[in-house]
């Protein structure tokens, strides 16, 4: 029998690596600015926030230092898209490259290493003996807890913030919203560099908070699920929770299947998430739902070259 | 070649789209050599009922008779078979191809992978002789300006042997100049036994062209008769259903306290040339100063610069003595200026938010809008229902997104936030084009009001009536310089028609 709590427990726990990253890219992309770099800015993220907690022992100082680095490849992506109006696909997939070959060469060093230091599970007073429920959703560690609350601070900062409504107005009509007086270089500058931000924590989450080890190329193809899994969520912050844990379920479903010596091609597993998100943008369409894809996104704009 | 079209009848057309009967029981019919024009407002059902004639839509219920016998007409490919070519309002024309190329593309052959491209050009030839319509078959759609982008399309219906000519609003994006040419080349077309069907709503067109007028109104034939008979004013009541009177200023302006200055001002357009060439020019308090030109001689760039979206190399901007020159748009918005664009769409709102959002746009950033960050709901939500009951826009309710409004609406939005905001200052750029006249009015009536409330009005416009009918005086501006400045006056247009052209002084061209 699969112990179905262990699964939810697992999925929670998984879930949390790409809601993070998801989270990241659905700022960015709705300021107009398509980010493909979101592997390399996840290894990189979880090289350094594993090197800083292997060298200083403090988790607060890993998770910023992973923050830094994300951040920091968030900059240099803004500075070639909106600066230099370089191809927003063309410098993404470069970070994607560099992040994968940068961190693999710095990281050699610390394959095999263990942490003195981990994130432990705390488990919430009164809330974690529900049973079921319990067990699954109060006893994570802390930066679990923080991803349940982060797509809500987003959701109402897009929606009942002045921020939010500047953000998407950039991402919808950068024109426009600038001769209404946005500036929407800054925005989307901002909103380029805390979406590497948050892209650079899920890489510390993945290698200091889940797996508690370094390994080369470990995000396996995680980033490229958070781009699917942003059009999955229709770019709205609360359908990524869903999306996220869906898809943290849908891996541990496979390790389970596997324990249990359930025949499943491990390879068909992983393209699980990629048919979800076929499937889904199918039922949008279908339902006639509008999709809040914005209408800026992976267009240059600069203000002085219209014609 | 498909036979030559005597005559053709729609009969009883009904098209509905959800929510909305398009085309209400429509019977048009139009003879050989005939101009007919399709009159009626933004939405009254012109373009549905020519998609139907077109093919693109099957109506639901209606029959089409082709000199005489019933036809069916389910796609545009059958459309061409019968001799129907529809010029649409947006071109479809692909940008990187040659006009050569864009025209084969719609040749059927029965070569499969031979593009008879010689063929194609011997036919272009042809018609460009007949009609005297010269196209360089070899340039490039991008290359083109829309003038010749539409004298592409006319070429290719006419090469694929199109007996009706339907144009959708033609001259929507054409300067004066190309209307007054469009308009000679469908009346020798007419002579030469084509029948056109002519979508506008610009009455003095279809006064000019047509031979026969139907009337459109919410989906309904409610007029039908010919041309001649009528006067613009009264192709304008039948378009409306009401008594129509564009506004026109009363009393001349003593206003003397200036507002905006420009002076010597020069800036760059986006072919890198100067656009704007020493520009100097000072609006009153309380005054409607209307800027008249061709387009293209820097007007763009003017609105651009005042509202600081372009930089300027060198001269001054002051508004309310306050040197506004190279400010970033913001900062000139906190100071009073009033903006409303030349393109509503995508300048003047974001047509994916709603109304209620467009309307905050400039005010959402300080209170009472927002506090410390925080959107206002409730507040937002009364000021937003308010404003759209006091400028009568017509949405369903303030969530209502700006893309699924007419135009006269989206002007409307734009208008509730740059006057509910009273600014000191506003600028005006082609406010009514493309607006049916309903919706002119009331424009008009908004700018006029604005000028009592003793705000600074730059207008800029390319149609004389508009600017002689509420301006107190009108800047000429030519190569990205003032010309000449005229007071209102009887003989005001003849001038400005000579200005316009770039000649200051009669005698001595003469």
């Amino acid at each position: 029998m699969i112990d179905l709590i262990t699964i939810l427990y697992a999925a929670i726990a998984s879930g949390t690596i790409i809601l993070y990253a998801t989270i990241g890219e659905i700022i960015t992309e709705r300021s107009g600015i398509l980010n493909l770099g979101v592997e390399g800015i996840m290894l990189m993220g979880a090289f350094f926030g594993f090197y800083v907690a292997y060298t200083t022992e403090s988790l607060l100082l890993a998770i910023i230092g992973a923050a830094i680095i994300g951040g920091l490849m968030g900059l240099i992506h803004a500075f070639m898209t909106i600066t230099l109006q370089a191809n927003q696909v063309v410098s993404g997939l470069a970070l994607t490259m560099f992040g994968s070959g940068a961190s693999a060469f710095f990281g050699i060093n610390m394959v095999g290493k263990t942490l003195k230091v981990s994130f432990e599970a705390i488990p919430i007073p009164f809330f974690s003996k529900i049973p079921v429920l319990g067990e699954v959703i109060f006893n994570h560690n802390i930066l679990v807890y923080c991803a349940f609350i982060l797509p809500l601070i987003v959701w109402f900062i897009f929606n009942r913030t002045k921020w939010g409504l500047a953000l998407r107005s950039s991402g919808e009509e950068p024109l426009s919203s600038e001769i209404m007086g946005i500036k929407v270089i800054k925005v989307r500058y901002i909103a380029t560099i805390v979406g590497g931000i948050f892209i650079g924590i899920s890489g510390a989450y993945l290698s200091v908070g889940y797996s508690k080890l370094w390994v080369e190329g470990m995000t396996a193809g995680r980033g490229w699920i958070t781009i699917a899994l942003v059009i999955f969520a229709n770019w709205n912050p609360l359908i990524a929770y869903g999306g996220a844990y869906l898809f943290g379920g849908l891996t541990q479903l496979g390790l389970n299947l596997q324990k249990f010596n359930i025949a499943f091609p491990i390879v068909l597993l992983k393209s699980i998430p990629y048919v979800f998100t076929i499937l889904f943008l199918l039922f949008i369409s279908l339902k006639g739902k509008r999709s809040n894809l914005p209408k800026a996104l992976g267009e240059s704009y600069f203000r002085e070259s219209r014609g | 070649m498909p036979e030559i079209i005597k005559k053709l009848e729609m009969r009883k057309i009904t098209k509905k789209f959800p929510g909305v009967l398009a085309c209400n029981n429509i019977d048009i019919h139009i003879n050989s050599g005939e101009i007919v024009a399709l009159l009626g407002e933004n939405g009254a059902g012109k373009t549905t009922l020519m998609n139907v004639l077109f093919g693109l839509y099957q109506p639901e219920h209606g029959e089409i008779f082709l000199n005489e016998k019933k036809v069916v007409i389910n796609s545009p490919r059958k459309a061409f078979a019968y001799g129907i070519g529809m010029v649409h309002q947006h071109f479809m024309l692909v940008p990187n191809l040659t006009v050569l190329e864009n025209i084969a593309l719609g040749f059927t052959s029965n070569k499969i992978f031979k593009l008879e491209l010689n063929k194609v050009r011997t036919k272009i030839d042809e018609v460009s002789k007949e009609y005297g319509l010269s196209v360089n078959p070899d340039a490039y759609i991008w290359q083109l300006s829309v003038g010749e982008q539409q004298r592409v399309e006319l070429i290719k219906v006419l090469c694929l042997g199109a007996n009706l000519l339907i144009l959708d609003e033609p001259t929507a994006a054409l300067t004066p100049q190309e209307t007054d040419e469009l308009i000679g080349l469908l009346k020798i077309m007419a002579k030469k036994d084509r029948s056109i069907i002519f979508i506008s709503h610009k009455l003095n067109e279809v006064k000019a062209v047509s031979d026969r007028v139907c009337v459109l109104r919410n989906g309904s034939l409610v007029y039908e008769g010919t041309t001649p008979e009528h006067s613009v004013s009264t192709l304008a009541e039948k378009m409306a259903g009401r008594e129509i009177s564009m506004p026109t200023l009363k009393e001349k302006s003593h206003a003397t306290s200036p507002i905006l200055e420009i002076k010597n001002v020069f800036a760059k357009g986006s072919m890198g040339t100067m656009a704007l060439d020493g520009f100097t020019l000072t609006v009153n308090r309380g005054e409607i100063v209307g800027i008249a030109g061709v387009s293209g001689n820097g007007q763009k760039e003017l609105a651009d610069v005042i509202n600081g979206i372009n930089h300027i190399e060198s001269g001054q901007i002051l508004l309310n003595d306050e040197d506004i020159t190279n400010k970033a748009p913001q900062k000139i918005i906190n100071k009073g200026m009033g903006y409303i664009p030349e393109d509503r769409m995508h300048e003047g709102t974001i047509p994916s938010f709603s109304v209620k959002e467009n309307i905050i746009m400039k005010d959402y950033n300080h209170p009472p809008l927002s506090k410390n960050t925080f959107l206002q709901n409730k507040i937002i939500e009364n000021y937003s229902s308010e404003l759209i009951n006091n400028f009568d826009i017509k949405c369903p309710d303030n969530k209502t997104s700006c893309a699924s409004l007419s135009g006269g609406n989206v002007q409307k939005v734009i208008l509730a936030r740059e006057l509910s905001r009273k600014p000191k200052m506003l600028i005006a750029s082609y406010p009514i084009r493309g607006l049916d006249i309903g919706a002119a009015e009331y424009v008009h009536e908004q700018l006029l009001e604005a000028r009592s409330e003793n705000i600074g009005v730059l207008l800029i416009s390319e149609e004389l009536d508009e600017l002689l009918d509420i301006c107190d005086r009108i800047a000429v501006i030519y190569e990205g310089k003032t010309l000449d400045i005229l007071d209102r006056d009887i003989d005001t247009k003849s001038k400005l028609g000579l200005l316009m052209a770039g000649i200051k002084d009669e005698k001595k061209v003469i």
